[in-house]
């Protein structure tokens, strides 16, 4: 009896509006984590961060690659394009990887495939480089690769006149192929190109 | 890798042997070095130190020149033939494990000295330096000497490899030791000599697979050598024959390669036939006539390949090759011999179809189970079959899963004289065949004179290659199979010299295991045979 007597009632009162807060807390933080879990998260891109271009749009044809037919298609666009003819080349570029790496495209190149630089050098030479994510997981095939390099080339000597020849290398490195096939080692005659993109326009 | 890299160096060192390494070109160049020697000391020095100058410079090019040459291990295979350096180590030949079974299979070596530890396949095999007992998948292996470790390469005695191979490759290798040939599998090529009773007499030799020697003369003698086929010999290596024109031939086998010498008393010339299995050696005067012949058809065989022995009594001298003759890449004959001015190369084969990719390069994922590299030399089985049926020779050039670089296949094809290449890759993208010929690389136009580019070799065939593309798409449109012809920046078919195309076959439907079908397979190599063989006399076999 006397030890009751020493505890007093507000201390009772107390610790159970604490408890009773403890426990809703806890309910609280388990439903937020749920919501949390239910939220995608945005992958990661790990594109470098580039200027963005500003000014008017110009028209521009790109060759877009289809898989489902196997054919290269010239797409006219309106891209916003820079005045220095090397960053037109690589904005142009980046406007076409971008169709390739959209959710519904029509030739799928794997996620954060960028182009790194594009050179120009006189008289009439294109060296595009290539990130390693473009080339790593291109899907291998001839035809894949052959419409992959066909759209860059063309897409490039159509908008820029003036290249005669073309040289792709992955990484500011030369590679033997792109993903097995196509040919990587030597420099694309672009008159050879156009006349191999005149075929791959017609699924005959 | 490693292996294409070691195969060029030996070939590199093979060549710089035999200019370089015997008899009378060793002679040659120390005379050459001596005069040289003192011109280089008389601009120098006055006229006495210059003599003696100019004698210790040609002392130490002597020596130089003199050294042994390096031995080669040459090797047999289903996948391939290649040759090997051998070093010598304590008195025994050495040779490099890993670079000895990479062109026949998937192979990985791990070196933690003392222990070496290699993959072959599925076979593992450990080694310690300085022991002389191995273990392969767990069982013990004696070797002939004490294994070594250089710079990370595990070297076995040449000797051990009688035991010690069958453990990896499940199967038999047989060397040779005395002349340094390892055969492995039962590949051997053997052959049969036959004298004719016309006259003049003829000998002909008749092999069981096409062959493609070097032929070289020298007074009474002509001698063909064999570097890259397993060639073996009778059981008797000395012939005779009741003929005083060609009394003997002698077999014999020496540093990788095999010779038969052939004795006349008559100039003489070699014959090949098309298929490279015969070779007919008649006096020159009758050969040459039936060289003209053979000339003559057009459109027809390719000109036979004819060279000439001399007589004693004439003295060292060569037969110009028959005009209109190709070049050819016959390998450097035996120092002390005259060699024979390039002349048309015997066609071992009509065509050669590359199963492409193979070994580590397993070309695309058709499937999480299919690679295109088995799918390919599928294809190549069934075309092989195809096309021999109808009588055009074919040689599928990666029959097994071996590792071949791009320009290891060129090289083939072009060394082989085959009248077309056919490149096989299969893919799990659209539907039907795509048929591929070259796209040839930007040309910068540079004249190299009577050299060509590799990366523009197919240039000149570029038309016959078109020709048999569109053969074959009219084939398979025939049987309703969707075809498309293209061209496309594919290698090796801008580095070889004759036709060549490249077939990409494709599911018949959206699936990618249909192309695994017996039925399927069959179909298209046989609408690919018919289109090849539609155009043969263009591409030049017999009509």
């Amino acid at each position: 009896m006397i030890r009751e007597q020493m505890i007093p009632r507000h201390f009772y009162i107390a610790i159970s509006v604490l408890a009773a807060a403890v426990f809703g807390m806890s309910l609280y933080a388990w439903h937020m984590r749920g919501r949390a879990a239910a939220t995608p998260v945005a992958t990661a891109d790990s594109r470098p961060v580039v200027a963005p271009v500003a000014g008017s749009t110009e028209p521009v044809t790109l060759f877009v690659a289809y898989d489902d037919l196997g054919i290269l298609h010239p797409q006219a666009a309106q891209i916003p394009l820079p005045s220095v003819r090397q960053q037109r080349a690589e904005e142009l570029l980046r406007a076409l990887i971008s169709l390739y790496t959209d959710k519904n495209s029509p030739h799928p190149l794997p996620p954060g495939s960028d182009i790194r630089s594009v050179y120009l050098v006189d008289p009439g030479l294109a060296v595009i480089d290539v990130d390693a994510a473009f080339a790593d997981g291109h899907r291998s095939g001839v035809l894949s690769e052959e419409l992959t390099v066909a759209s860059l080339i063309q897409t490039l000597s159509a908008n820029l006149p003036g290249i005669l020849r073309v040289k792709i290398l992955v990484e500011g490195k030369q590679r033997d192929t792109l993903a097995g096939h196509a040919d990587l080692s030597n420099f694309f005659d672009v008159s050879a190109v156009t006349q191999l993109t005149a075929e791959l326009q017609s699924t005959q | 890798m490693p292996s294409t890299r070691t195969k060029i160096k030996s070939d590199r060192e093979e060549i710089f042997e035999h200019r370089l390494g015997n008899g009378t070109p060793s002679r040659f160049i120390s005379a050459y070095a001596f005069n040289h020697a003192a011109s280089i000391a008389s601009l120098i020095a006055p006229s006495g130190a210059a003599l003696s100058f100019a004698v210790l410079l040609s002392f130490a090019v002597l020596l130089v020149s003199a050294a042994a040459p390096e031995k080669h291990l040459a090797v047999y295979s289903t996948a391939a033939n290649y040759s090997l350096p051998l070093v010598q180590r304590g008195g025994q030949d050495y040779v490099g494990l890993l670079e000895l079974l990479d062109p026949l299979g998937t192979v990985s070596a791990k070196s933690e000295p003392p222990r070496w530890r290699l993959h072959y396949n599925n076979v593992l095999g450990e080694f310690t330096e300085g022991k002389t007992r191995a273990r392969v998948q767990g069982r013990d292996a004696d070797l002939t000497g004490k294994f070594i470790i250089e710079n990370g390469r595990g070297l076995i005695p040449l000797a051990s490899l009688n035991s010690l191979l069958p453990r990896f490759l499940g199967g038999p290798a047989t060397l040779r030791e005395e002349s340094n040939r390892l055969f492995i599998g039962n590949i051997a090529t053997h052959f049969t000599a036959v004298i004719s009773a016309d006259d003049p007499s003829r000998l002909t030799f008749h092999f069981t697979a096409p062959v493609n020697p070097s032929v070289a003369s020298e007074p009474g003698k002509l001698r063909l050598t064999f570097r890259r086929e397993p060639l073996t010999g009778p059981a008797s290596p000395m012939l005779t024959f009741a003929s005083k024109i060609i009394p003997a031939a002698d077999y014999s086998e020496s540093d990788g390669a095999a010779e038969i010498d052939v004795t006349t008393s008559v100039p003489l010339m070699a014959s090949f036939s098309p298929d490279g299995r015969t070779v007919t050696l008649a006096p020159a005067k009758s050969a040459t006539a039936n060289s003209q012949t053979a000339t003559n058809p057009p459109g027809t065989n390719r000109p036979a390949v004819s060279a000439a022995a001399t007589p004693a009594a004439n003295g060292p001298a060569n037969t110009a090759p028959a005009a209109g003759q190709a070049q050819s890449s016959v390998s450097p004959p035996p120092a002390g011999m005259q060699p024979v001015p390039p002349a048309s190369a015997p066609r071992r084969c009509f065509a050669i179809i590359d199963a492409s990719h193979g070994g580590n390069d397993r070309g695309e994922a058709l499937s999480p189970t299919l690679a295109e590299k088995d799918i390919t030399v599928a294809f190549a089985r069934r075309l092989r079959q195809e096309l021999e049926s109808r009588g055009l020779s074919t040689l599928v050039l990666r029959d097994s899963d071996a590792n071949l670089s791009l320009d290891d296949r060129a090289y083939f094809a072009n060394t082989t004289h085959a009248a077309v290449y056919i490149a096989l890759h299969a893919a799990s993208n659209g539907h039907g065949v795509r048929i591929y010929t070259s796209l040839l690389p930007y040309s910068t136009d540079d004249d190299r004179g009577l050299f060509r580019s590799w990366t523009e070799a197919q240039s000149s065939s570029i038309p016959l290659s078109q020709g048999a593309s569109a053969s074959v798409a009219t084939e398979l449109r025939k049987l309703q199979v969707p075809v498309r012809t293209l061209t496309a920046p594919l290698r090796p078919l801008n580095n070889v010299t004759t036709a060549a195309i490249a077939i990409e076959v494709a599911p018949p439907a959206a699936t990618v295991s249909a192309l695994t079908a017996p039925d399927y397979q069959q179909l298209i190599a046989g609408a690919v045979a018919n289109g090849i063989f539609a155009i043969r006399t263009q591409l030049g076999a017999a009509p």
